[in-house]
């Protein structure tokens, strides 16, 4: 195969899979080896992908020429359907191929035995095939094309255990809280054409079409701000920042392997990965940078604080997944290219790992509530261990993956913005409490009985929390298809950060491709001492304070709690009230009570009512046609005849 | 004879009157639709004869014209009546009686939209309309229920004020200018406009009033969701895709025909871009409510609608060429998601969008081929709909009217609510019972090529844009 057959069976791989299962597996009733065609489909996709680094890894200035083939013509718009692969694509391929393959596995034992079986792996081979068709688009429309797709899929996947509301909400929220981000993608998308006339992305970071969207602008800004802003907050939107993450945590009402590769490791990535891609557009635009670096950083700190007080253990990953992606955010607003890109690989494995570690515990326990957990560490040792070593990597303990490349952002950030560098430190510190929170709530300590408690606790025998688990039986290590993808995981997330260590930046050289070196203005930060010890000691001042409370029990939470007067507390548990702000002020009353009911009333009573108060004129006519004597067949009429007169009035003051 | 070029009429016409012939002779209802099939097969065959340079013309005295304009819609107006034909063999059975008139009726309904789309002089224009307009308000009130008769009774009413208004305009506009022929009105509106504004802008008001109506923009829509909710099924697929279509062709070509020169034009773009916006608006809040599905439908074609319109707020033939895009993949997406209502509400014997709940696993095909329909009226890609959105937003953007595009995207996002709520109920419901719901071949075929074409248009949206792109072009030089 030619190097370029090779990177279409990238994407065609997981495809074919897709459709194997969709119109043979399934009308056939072989809904058993819809897993198998899956895990065939996402190895395929792995194994090209590692060919296909390895050719980028071989080239000079670490890009493939691939031709593009002609798609379509919007006017003088002409668009190419192409991929385009560089150093940035080759590794975020290996990063969702792997991750993709180790969760379908784990799906196996996780998923074996659900009605949904072979939908579930229909789904991830279309989850999968999405995500790398976004990853090697190499024009922006392309790329939403697939964006959007991600997007539907993740509708389906947290909606996939249908029969429980949560669930279904859970689903439509995530998909109409994204709409509003790409709602900014969108319009960027035609700024850009309109504009810069080029959707083509390493088109579109040349010089003249640069200088033609500074050289334009609305309303006093430039037009490479708007279409920065638009871009972000396409990106806010998938990467759940702030203030639109309400979303992710909700999420995962989903199965946990969808939040192990969708809302952990790959989908939630993808707006980091397009900030990233197109930041040789943003440094052009100062103002959108500093917008990416403080949203991020107050993302960092905010989900953070909410992780400190979540009970599920999934949404304390999910905070903590908001608060990562957060990290990444500030990077780029701050120029970190290579550091926000070195995160997200790593997170990408160390976030994964402690998904898969907390369905392995809940595929025992019955259960996603910590309050119900404990003890688990002996009964559970493969899943204790893996989980342990994740945990310290996101707490960022050298020489653990997490460390190098949280301190890289650290970094960035105290060169280029103190105030920002901060509210990232203080995030080390609530990320080690949190994770440590979850790790001995969970490991140590006595069992509390499992989804059997939980049920006790909430009156209702026939719920527990899954459908999954067992339910407090046995207490037991998960059946090694799915132990194994822990440990698999395991290793990258412990050695992922030797790829770019300080001394020998092998990541740094190969992520600045050929475009991204004459395009991108080099932000490199020299790895400092000082700075890592004093990372590394608020780390290990959260772990101690988490040990201090929920491991020796000298210190009580509830006490911390009441000594600050509860307020903090509160606030923290009702998520600053955004939820609320967002579902019954926005939503539920000004949009669907006011808004609506406003419309409606206008569309239905409003000529009813003029035509009513005019006189007896409607009672008196149509006597006989006793149902159209409503009024509304004269109220309609006469609604026509205001509109000629509205249009004419218009048409004669606007002249 | 120039009498070929409208072949494709008159052989509809015939096939119309040997349905009801066959229906008096006791021929059986599969019979008759299949005879409507083939007539609808054998017209679009002779519709393909004028397809090409030179092939087209103009006939009875510039009256009808043929170009590659008229010829999209026609080709439209027969794939919307061959896919409604299909999708009905089951549902006929609800017209006691009168299966055989609703066939002949429906193509009947149909000839008056090809012809309107080859009218070039208003009288033949208002003709092919009322031909149009009745066939419409009959097959409205065909079903024997008080729901049904009293949507037909009311869109007659509605229908006859509109056209009374249509003719207001037309007479001001022959008085003005001395010919009822678009082409030879051009002139003469431009040059008179100084001294004559006044009542012609009054006459362009009274055209949009009137062909208002038949688009149903605000504030033209009232009729829409009660004669949507009152017609039979395929009757609202056939009114929401082909009457609308229909309506745009008109506007089209007499806007821009007679009426399309500066600053005329200037100003009736404005007044259009005003109520895109504001039916578009009012579609998707007011569909937001409602829990009968044609009903919502009925609210998301007034709010597609107000999509088309942008591309009338724009003059240049990029404008039409983005309405052209637009109203086909609108009309394979809408029939397709109205094929998969019309079997569904048959089946389940409801409309209400919370007996939908878990048809998903009643009925896997009909609800994801709804579900898909759903996503591109939302503007999902890959599907018609997101390119339909994107070409004419994108139309617009280039000429600065981006007030209007920032309106319609945060309008589509809002779409989203109703549209995925139908999906969500659907996929995510709990099913009251689990028997599994038959669908006939002949509706499984209509569906599966609407929804092709959904998707067809979705990756390849190409060929298409070049078609409407040069019919765009025979319109507006």
């Amino acid at each position: 195969m030619t190097t370029e057959q090779i990177v279409w069976s990238i994407f065609f791989s997981p495809l074919a899979a897709f459709l194997l299962i969709c119109f043979v597996l399934r009308p056939a009733g072989a809904h058993g080896l819809a897993g198998l065609a899956t895990i065939v489909g996402v190895a395929g996709a792995l194994g090209a992908s590692v060919v296909t680094f390895l050719n980028v890894l071989a080239v000079p200035g670490h890009e493939l020429p691939l031709a593009d083939y002609p798609w379509l013509t919007i006017g003088d718009l002409r668009l190419h359907l192409g991929l385009a692969v560089d150093s940035l694509t080759s590794v975020m391929l290996l990063v969702v191929t792997s991750v993709s393959l180790l969760v379908q596995v784990y799906s196996l034992g996780y998923m074996a035995g659900d009605t949904g079986y072979s939908r579930y792996y229909a789904y991830m081979a279309l989850f999968t095939t999405s995500m790398l068709g976004l990853v090697l688009a190499d024009n922006l429309l392309q790329l939403y094309v697939f964006w959007e797709l991600v997007g539907l899929c993740s509708y389906l996947l947290i909606g996939f255990w249908f029969h429980r509301p949560a669930a279904a909400a859970a689903a439509k929220k995530a998909f109409v809280v994204t709409r509003f981000g790409d709602l900014g993608f969108l319009l960027a998308l035609l700024a850009l054409a309109s504009v810069a006339g080029t959707l083509t992305i390493n088109e579109l970071f040349t010089e003249h079409k640069v200088a033609a969207l500074v050289g334009a602008s609305f309303l006093g800004v430039t037009a490479l701000t708007w279409v920065a802003l638009g871009l972000f907050a396409g990106a806010a939107g998938k990467s759940a920042q702030f203030p639109l993450h309400v979303w992710l945590p909700d999420a995962m009402e989903g199965p946990t392997p969808v939040s192990a590769l969708i809302h952990a490791a790959t989908m939630v990535a993808a707006g980091v990965y397009l900030v990233g891609r197109m930041l040789p557009l943003f440094q052009h635009a100062p103002a959108a940078m500093a917008v990416v670096a403080s949203t991020g950083a107050v993302t960092a700190l905010m989900a953070a604080t909410m992780g400190l007080v979540a009970t599920d253990i999934k949404r304390v990953m999910a905070y903590s997944t908001v608060s990562q992606l957060g990290y990444m955010m500030l990077a780029l607003g701050l120029g970190g290219y290579v550091a926000a890109f070195f995160h997200l690989m790593n997170h990408a494995f160390f976030k994964a790992l402690l998904f898969l570690g907390a369905g392995s515990v809940s595929h025992t326990t019955g259960t996603f509530d910590m309050r119900y957990m404990g003890g688990l560490r002996r009964a559970m040792p493969v899943t204790f261990w893996t989980v342990l070593l994740a945990s310290l990597s996101l707490a960022g303990i050298p020489p653990l993956s997490g460390f190098w490349s949280k301190d890289e952002i650290l970094a960035t950030a105290l060169a280029a913005s103190p105030g920002l560098f901060w509210l990232a430190m203080a995030t080390v510190l609530l990320t080690a409490f949190y994770v440590f929170r979850m790790l001995l709530l969970t490991f140590t300590g006595e069992y509390r009985g499992g989804g059997a408690a939980e049920a006790a606790a909430n009156g209702d025998a026939a719920q527990g929390a899954d459908a999954h688990g067992h339910g407090g039986v046995r207490l037991h290590e998960s059946p090694s298809v799915m132990a194994l993808p822990l440990v698999m995981l395991a290793a990258p997330a412990v050695l992922s950060g030797l790829v770019n260590l300080p001394t020998i930046p092998a990541l740094d050289d190969f992520l600045m491709s050929r475009t991204v070196r004459e395009t991108l203005e080099a932000h490199h930060v020299a790895f400092n001492p000082l700075l890592a010890a004093f990372s590394t000691g608020m780390a290990l001042l959260g772990i101690a304070l988490a040990w201090l409370v929920y491991g020796v029990k000298a210190l009580r939470a509830d006490s911390l709690g009441s000594a600050l007067g509860g307020l903090p507390y509160r606030m923290l548990y009702h998520k600053y009230g955004l939820d609320f702000l967002y579902e019954k002020v926005l939503v539920g009353s000004l949009l669907y009570t006011v808004v609506c009911g406003l419309f409606a009333a206008l569309d239905r009573y409003v000529v009813d009512g003029l035509v009513n108060g005019a006189g007896q004129l409607t009672r008196g006519l149509g006597r006989g046609l006793r149902r159209v004597e409503t009024g509304q067949v004269q109220a309609y009429g006469l609604a026509i005849f205001l509109g000629v007169v509205v249009i004419t009035a218009v048409a004669i003051v606007r002249g | 004879m120039e009498l070929y070029l409208i072949f494709p009429e008159l052989v509809l016409l015939l096939c119309a009157l040997l349905v009801i012939f066959s229906d008096l002779l006791g021929a059986r209802k599969e019979a008759l639709a299949g005879l409507a099939v083939l007539g609808l097969l054998i017209a679009a065959r002779l519709a393909m004869e004028l397809v090409g340079p030179d092939k087209g013309g103009v006939a009875f005295a510039g009256a009808i014209v043929v170009d590659d304009f008229a010829l999209i819609f026609k080709f439209l107006f027969l794939v919307s009546t061959l896919l409604v034909v299909l999708a009905s063999v089951e549902y006929v059975e609800r017209f006691e009686g009168v299966a055989g008139e609703y066939y002949a009726v429906l193509l009947l309904a149909c000839v008056g939209m090809m012809l309107m789309a080859s009218a070039q002089e208003f009288i033949t224009l208002y003709l092919s309309l009322e031909l149009t307009g009745i066939s419409l308000y009959t097959l409205t009130g065909l079903l024997r229920d008080a729901r049904s008769s009293e949507a037909g009774i009311k869109f007659l009413l509605l229908g006859a004020v509109s056209s009374a208004v249509l003719l207001y305009g037309i007479a001001v506009l022959f008085g003005l200018t001395g010919t009822t022929s678009l082409p030879q009105m051009a002139p003469a509106v431009a040059s008179g406009f100084q001294e004559n504004r006044l009542p012609l802008l009054l006459a362009t008001a009274l055209l949009m009033a009137g062909l208002g109506f038949k688009l149903a923009t605000v504030p033209f829509q009232m009729w829409v969701p009660d004669v949507y909710e009152g017609a039979p099924t395929p009757v609202t697929a056939f009114l929401s895709v082909a009457s609308k279509s229909a309506g745009f062709v008109v506007v089209l070509r007499v806007f821009h025909t007679a009426l399309g020169r500066d600053p005329l034009a200037a100003d009736w773009a404005a007044i259009f871009a005003g109520l895109s916006l504001a039916s578009m608006t009012l579609g998707n809040v007011v569909a937001i409510q409602q829990g009968n599905i044609k009903r919502m439908m009925g609210y998301s074609s007034i709010a597609q609608a107000g999509y088309l319109l942008v591309g009338l707020a724009v003059v240049p033939q990029s404008g039409v060429s983005g309405v052209l895009f637009f109203l086909v993949s609108y009309t394979v997406t809408n029939l397709g998601a109205f094929i998969a209502i019309i079997a569904l509400s048959d089946k389940l014997n409801s409309d209400r969008i919370s007996d939908y709940a878990g048809v998903w696993q009643r009925a896997p095909f009909l609800a994801s081929g709804l579900a898909l329909c759903l996503l591109s009226l939302t503007g999902v890609p890959p599907t018609a709909g997101f390119f339909a959105k994107l070409f004419i937003f994108n139309v617009a953007v280039q000429q600065n009217l981006l007030w209007l595009v920032v309106a319609g995207v945060l309008n589509s996002v809002v779409s989203a609510y109703f549209y995925v709520g139908v999906i969500r109920e659907m996929f995510l419901g709990a099913p009251v019972d689990r028997t599994p719901v038959a669908v006939a071949a002949p509706v499984a075929l209509a569906l599966f090529l609407a929804v092709a074409g959904t998707f067809i248009l979705g990756v390849f949206p190409g060929p298409a844009m070049s078609v409407a792109s040069a019919a765009a072009g025979s319109l507006v030089p």
